[in-house]
């Protein structure tokens, strides 16, 4: 289904007030911090008070997360501050060299491929980018990508394949960008042969979907050996309010849809879409960044060494098994 | 064995006498079928389902259906007026189809090839996990028969019923055309109005060869999410056929009435598992036409 734009993920709630349903969070952070300022600036031993909100703190984050509903899950997903592809570069990587050119019409910056390093291991590396301030959402269309980001990510696919470079791609867009100049460069084109390319590639692919995981564009860097996903982020093949204004003919019922769509980490790795799930630290990424950070180093690295042993013939057929059990009725989560 | 319609459904809507769509002119539907449903005054293609296109695209009694086993699941018990198995059934019964797409054996014009299309009477030829397995078994067979591939498309994309595994079934049908053009099996993909979302930005859109029906809408994004997203009225003619031809992304624009021997044409220049220019012997059997 074609991607809708109204979906950008632009989240009404500011990152300070955070999202309805984590706002009692919020709240009990507000007063502790409070607390601890009126702790210091008094000297006084608030240890009696702040030991007892501290722990209600810790049962009421649990409380919610534990029972979060899918379209609480998709706005975690959407959160301006979770960790992007700047953070993933700046903190996992140990050496990033951004390649730009795609050859063909121009430099899409809502995506970006380059050489990464993380301790010994090289790869390259293709990501989504969504800009953290409304310059660089505007320089990076919020994470959705025209023809030129795809193809450059293809550009760089068949170079990552000449000199034997793993490929890990972080997933996080709102969809492929609907528009004149898309459709007018070949959007579908760009996409399927990006597809197409991945599905085929002789070198090991991991995927990691970070945040949003908007239909085609997302599957456009999306197929690999390993895909891994955030315990929050979604994977769909509509935006949850596109999905509702078509089939309940109202955007407002995105809620209902998000349900039905079964977009959820945990959802897709019964439904055999995704091998595995990166755990959040508790109340989402955004609570703690650097946690997250650290986590999918581990697993990342772990991914890929979990690829080492097998040779390229073994890679592609093993690549084709596992895309060609999408939807079939045995289909179990692979184990690693 | 043969073609497992349960009914016949009229595919273009009316009764003895029809109205054109493009040009308002009222038609005898033995006209309109005569040029294999388009209109004879202004040429606008009506959509026509796959039980169509089999008997103007192969030879006559020549296709033989597969997959048609192959039968939808609920994999996400997804509901939104009613359950999705209760949309199905309704589906079924109205349009006598199984499922959105249809493949099988064929000849054309005396080759043996694999043939499928999409049926937009059937949700819209929307892709879910029955397409999506169809489209591959076809590339498979074709693959492993040595057979050439011939697809017609027409659908508003993927099946948002199945969720993302619908979205993977875009996957699952390119790694299948992948292998198949590994082999150096032929493959040529038909547009036909409309086609657009997953169906081509997947299996749709990576025919070596891709031949459209004239004025067929083609595109990534709906004219109507473009629309909202950039606020403007779209250009005239956009992501129409002639439009993706002059953008570089469409092979030819085939009226329906010359499809069979264009396609026959193509297919005596690309012939499997050769991929050099040697000249290939005719095949025994009925002369093109
Ligand atoms: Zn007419």
């Amino acid at each position: 289904m074609a991607d809708q734009k109204n979906n950008t993920g632009t989240a009404k709630d500011t990152p300070r007030t955070g999202l309805a349903f984590e706002r009692p969070i919020v709240e009990l952070e507000r007063k502790i911090v409070e607390l601890q300022n009126l702790s210091e600036a008094t000297g006084m031993n608030l240890n009696g008070e702040l030991k007892p909100l501290q722990q209600k703190l810790l049962r009421l984050t649990r409380d919610i997360y534990e029972n979060l509903d899918p379209f609480d899950v998709v706005q975690i997903a959407r959160h301006p501050l979770r960790p992007q592809t700047s953070d993933y570069i700046a903190q996992m990587l140990d050496e990033y060299l951004e390649l730009h050119g795609d050859r063909h019409f121009g430099d899409d910056h809502a995506i970006t491929t380059g050489f990464g390093r993380i301790g010994e291991r090289r790869f390259l590396l293709i990501a989504h980018r969504k800009g953290k301030e409304t310059k660089e959402n505007i320089a990076c269309n919020w994470g959705c990508a025209h023809p030129e980001g795809y193809r450059k990510a293809l550009q760089k696919m068949r170079l990552a394949e000449k000199f034997k470079l793993p490929i890990l791609t972080l997933i996080n867009t709102p969809g492929a960008y609907p528009g004149v100049g898309a459709e007018e460069r070949g959007q579908a084109w760009a996409i399927a042969e990006n597809i197409l390319a991945m599905a085929r590639l002789k070198t090991p692919i991991v995927c990691v979907v970070i945040g949003e995981g908007g239909s085609g564009g997302a599957l456009g860097i999306g197929v690999g050996d390993r895909v891994l996903m955030l315990e929050h982020a979604y994977y769909s093949v509509i935006s949850p309010e596109g999905c509702a204004a078509i089939l309940w003919k109202n955007g407002e019922r995105a809620v209902e849809a998000a349900a039905a769509l079964k977009l959820t980490s945990r959802d897709l790795q019964r439904l055999g879409v995704v091998d595995e799930i990166v755990p959040e630290p508790l109340g989402g990424a955004h609570r703690a960044p650097d946690e997250m950070v650290a986590e999918l180093k581990g697993r990342v690295l772990e991914a890929f060494g979990s690829l080492d042993g097998f040779d390229t013939d073994q890679l592609l057929a093993r690549r084709y098994e596992r895309i060609r059990a999408y939807g079939s009725l045995d289909q179990q989560p692979e184990a690693s | 064995m043969g073609w497992k319609f349960r009914k016949k459904k009229k595919d273009i809507p009316g009764g003895v006498w029809l109205k054109c769509q493009g040009c308002n002119t009222m038609l005898t539907r033995k006209k309109v079928e005569e040029v294999l449903g388009t209109c004879p005054e202004c040429g606008f293609h009506f959509k026509i389902d796959g039980r169509r296109r089999v008997d103007q695209l192969l030879d006559e009694g020549s296709f033989e259906e597969f997959g048609s086993d192959v039968a939808p699941v609920d994999h996400l018990q997804f509901f939104d007026k009613e359950p999705y198995t209760e949309k199905l059934k309704k589906t079924q019964d109205k349009t006598g189809l199984s499922e959105a797409a249809t493949v099988g054996r064929g000849r054309l014009d005396g080759r043996d090839i694999v043939f499928g299309a999409l049926d937009f009477s059937f949700m819209g030829g929307s892709m879910g996990v029955v397409v999506g397995e169809r489209i591959t078994l076809a590339a498979e067979v074709a693959r492993e028969e040595q057979r050439a591939l011939l697809l017609v498309a027409t659908s508003g994309g993927a099946r948002m019923h199945e969720g993302a595994l619908s979205l993977m079934q875009m996957a699952k049908t390119s790694v299948a055309l992948g292998r198949l053009g590994e082999a150096g099996i032929p493959y040529i993909s038909v547009l036909a109005d409309p086609c657009t979302g997953g169906v081509i930005a997947s299996f749709a859109a990576l025919g070596d060869i891709i031949l459209a029906e004239p004025g067929a809408l083609i595109g990534f994004a709906g004219p109507r999410v473009i629309a909202t997203t950039i606020r403007t009225k779209l250009p005239e003619g956009f992501q129409r056929a002639e439009f993706l031809l002059e953008h570089g992304f469409i092979d030819r624009i085939v009226p329906r009435t010359r499809l069979r021997q264009e396609i026959s044409c193509c297919l005596r220049y690309c012939t499997p598992g050769v991929r050099s220019a040697e000249p290939q012997p005719e095949p025994a059997g009925e002369p093109g036409s």
